[in-house]
């Protein structure tokens, strides 16, 4: 593909800043004054704990290791390094028994359903270390997963809030630089690690690098698929993308409830959460 | 003649005027013990801004017989002051609603003209439009209020300035967005160079008071802001933070630059009238 290299530089003072005020003040205006989150060892989940470890305090946030049998050692290894940078708490659960607990029942049950397993055993795991620390789970996803509805329902994408969900990948990439992750989180390919060599770019079929400048086009910019055709992205390409942000619309919404009072949850019964603080 | 202006720069409580009321009597005060003699609060500065259906429960008259107007008027006997409400009128429209309270009066009240009902904001659903622009008198001079996107759009500005406002004051709960390289957000940096231009091209002060905090996912970036006739910044409060920002400002600055550059007196209003009829009246007919 040729076409004119999208800039999707960011002020990392400005974002920091912003990031940081909301955790807080989202986070204490719900009661509450600390938090939990799921640390992998990747780069969404290493960034959000040094978001939430300098707004909250380090010794405020439980990070959770939640390791199943096939998950890559460097894994746990790279959040160790977090987990020490910061000081913050942390408890290491491994999922394999809960999750093969299912698995086991069904001997042929592909990767995907096994998958999806275990990122929603990591999410009942969370949500119990919620109550048990005192503190609303961070989720880790950004722009470009939840766009592309890379994520498992009730799984990953479960959480009280969500700091990155408006950075792209390159752009989580920028601040987690910018901030001091270790370079060898930086540097390896992204995965969710649900089996053996997974990889998120092996599985989207295209770069994140790649991916990121057209949804920047057609969702930030506004451009129509023509004008980024246009611009230098091939149509299949395009075409691929915004059937995929489209499929996976119900992944970022609430479920839908059948209306039939004249005042229904979801459509004329609105309230903010932060609703009364 | 100099003028103490303070700029209240507030985060608020979504929905929950007493404690916001509280805050706002804490912030006149301070701006009292500073030496201010007009402080401005933000839109919607007693009520947070995204209310949705929390507006006809956070909705109050300007007058003496309301218990969240009553302190604020006894506090106007010894400063000037612009606070943001929901105000709900006789026949229970609800408005988007600035107050500027003097000597224990009311002494004008503005409803927000334009309700952005596009992007992010959903105003025109909950609130009703206000329909006028007016200029009035104040011991300052004559001053002129607008609300947020009122600004966004050229012609309330220009008819506060035919109206004889030399002051104007702007109030904002402005949700910051655009991140960019630059530290400024590109909402924030869009306010800023049309405050600017207004204040160089209507040869006028112009006093921007925007809020800070969140609200869900939004933000609100503050960087609340005077501008002089010359166009020029006096002062500029911080960005996402809370801050009470004290300033003088030199009234006299309006001969001055009026003398340099006359745009006020030279404006052709009589064209633009014949102008307006003309397109108006051509749409019309179409």
């Amino acid at each position: 593909m040729e076409h004119k290299k999208i800039d999707l530089t960011i002020n990392i003072d400005t974002a920091r800043q912003i990031l940081t005020g909301f955790i807080r003040s989202e986070i204490t205006r719900a009661g509450f004054s600390r938090a939990v989150l799921n640390l992998s060892g990747g780069l969404d989940s290493s960034l959000s704990c040094y978001l939430a470890a300098e707004a909250l305090g380090a010794e405020n946030v439980l990070a959770l290791c939640l390791p199943y049998k096939s998950s890559t050692p460097d894994s746990g290894e790279h959040a160790k390094m977090v987990i020490e940078a910061l000081g913050v708490q942390s408890l290491t659960i491994p999922i394999t028994d809960m999750a093969d607990a299912l698995i086991s029942r069904f001997p042929d049950m592909n990767r995907v359903r096994q998958g999806n397993i275990m990122a929603r055993v990591r999410m009942i795991v969370l949500y119990d270390q919620s109550q048990a620390f005192r503190g609303l789970a961070v989720g880790t996803g950004n722009k470009t997963e939840i766009l592309l509805g890379y994520t498992t329902l009730y799984g990953d994408s479960a959480a009280a809030i969500n700091p990155l969900g408006d950075l792209y990948k390159t752009q989580v990439r920028q601040l987690g630089k910018a901030i001091g992750i270790p370079q060898v989180i930086l540097d390896k390919p992204p995965t969710a690690d649900l089996w053996l060599g997974q990889t998120d770019e092996g599985e989207l079929g295209f770069t994140y690098d790649e991916v990121d400048q057209l949804l920047y086009l057609l969702v930030d910019q506004r451009y129509r698929p023509e004008d980024c055709v246009e611009a230098g992205f091939t149509e299949s390409f395009v075409r691929a993308v915004m059937e995929r942000v489209r499929r996976n619309q119900f992944k970022r919404l609430m479920p839908p409830v059948a209306k039939l009072t004249n005042r229904t949850v979801g459509y004329d019964f609105l309230y903010l959460r932060d609703w009364g603080t | 003649m100099k003028l103490n202006i303070a700029l209240a720069q507030i985060n608020t409580h979504l929905g929950e005027v007493t404690a916001n009321l509280d805050k706002h009597l804490e912030l006149i005060h301070q701006a009292q013990a500073a030496g201010a003699e007009l402080i401005v609060f933000p839109e919607l500065s007693l009520t947070g801004y995204c209310l949705q259906d929390l507006v006809p429960s956070v909705a109050h008259r300007a007058s003496v017989d309301d218990p969240v107007f009553r302190p604020l008027l006894e506090a106007s006997q010894n400063i000037d002051m612009v606070v943001g409400f929901v105000d709900e009128d006789h026949r229970h429209r609800f408005f988007i609603a600035a107050a500027y309270l003097s000597g224990g009066k009311v002494v004008n009240i503005h409803h927000k003209a334009y309700l952005p009902i596009y992007g992010l904001f959903d105003e025109g659903r909950f609130f009703a439009w206000g329909d006028e622009v007016q200029a009035f008198d104040t011991k300052f001079g004559r001053v002129g209020i607008l609300i947020c996107e009122d600004f966004w759009h050229a012609s309330p500005p220009y008819l506060l300035w035919l109206d004889g406002a030399d002051l104007f004051l702007f109030t904002s709960a402005s949700p910051g967005r655009g991140l960019g390289k630059q530290p400024a957000l590109e909402s924030a940096r869009w306010v800023e160079d049309i405050n600017r231009a207004y204040s160089s091209l209507f040869t006028s002060f112009v006093v921007h008071s925007n809020r800070v905090g969140f609200e869900d996912g939004l933000n609100f970036w503050g960087g609340s802001t005077i501008y002089d006739p010359n166009g020029e910044l006096v002062s500029r409060g911080p960005y996402h933070e809370e801050a009470l920002l004290v300033s003088e400002i030199d009234l006299n600055q309006l001969h001055r630059t009026r003398a340099r550059l006359p745009l006020l007196r030279d404006e052709r209003t009589a064209l633009t009238m014949r102008e307006l009829d003309r397109i108006l009246g051509c749409k019309q007919q179409k």
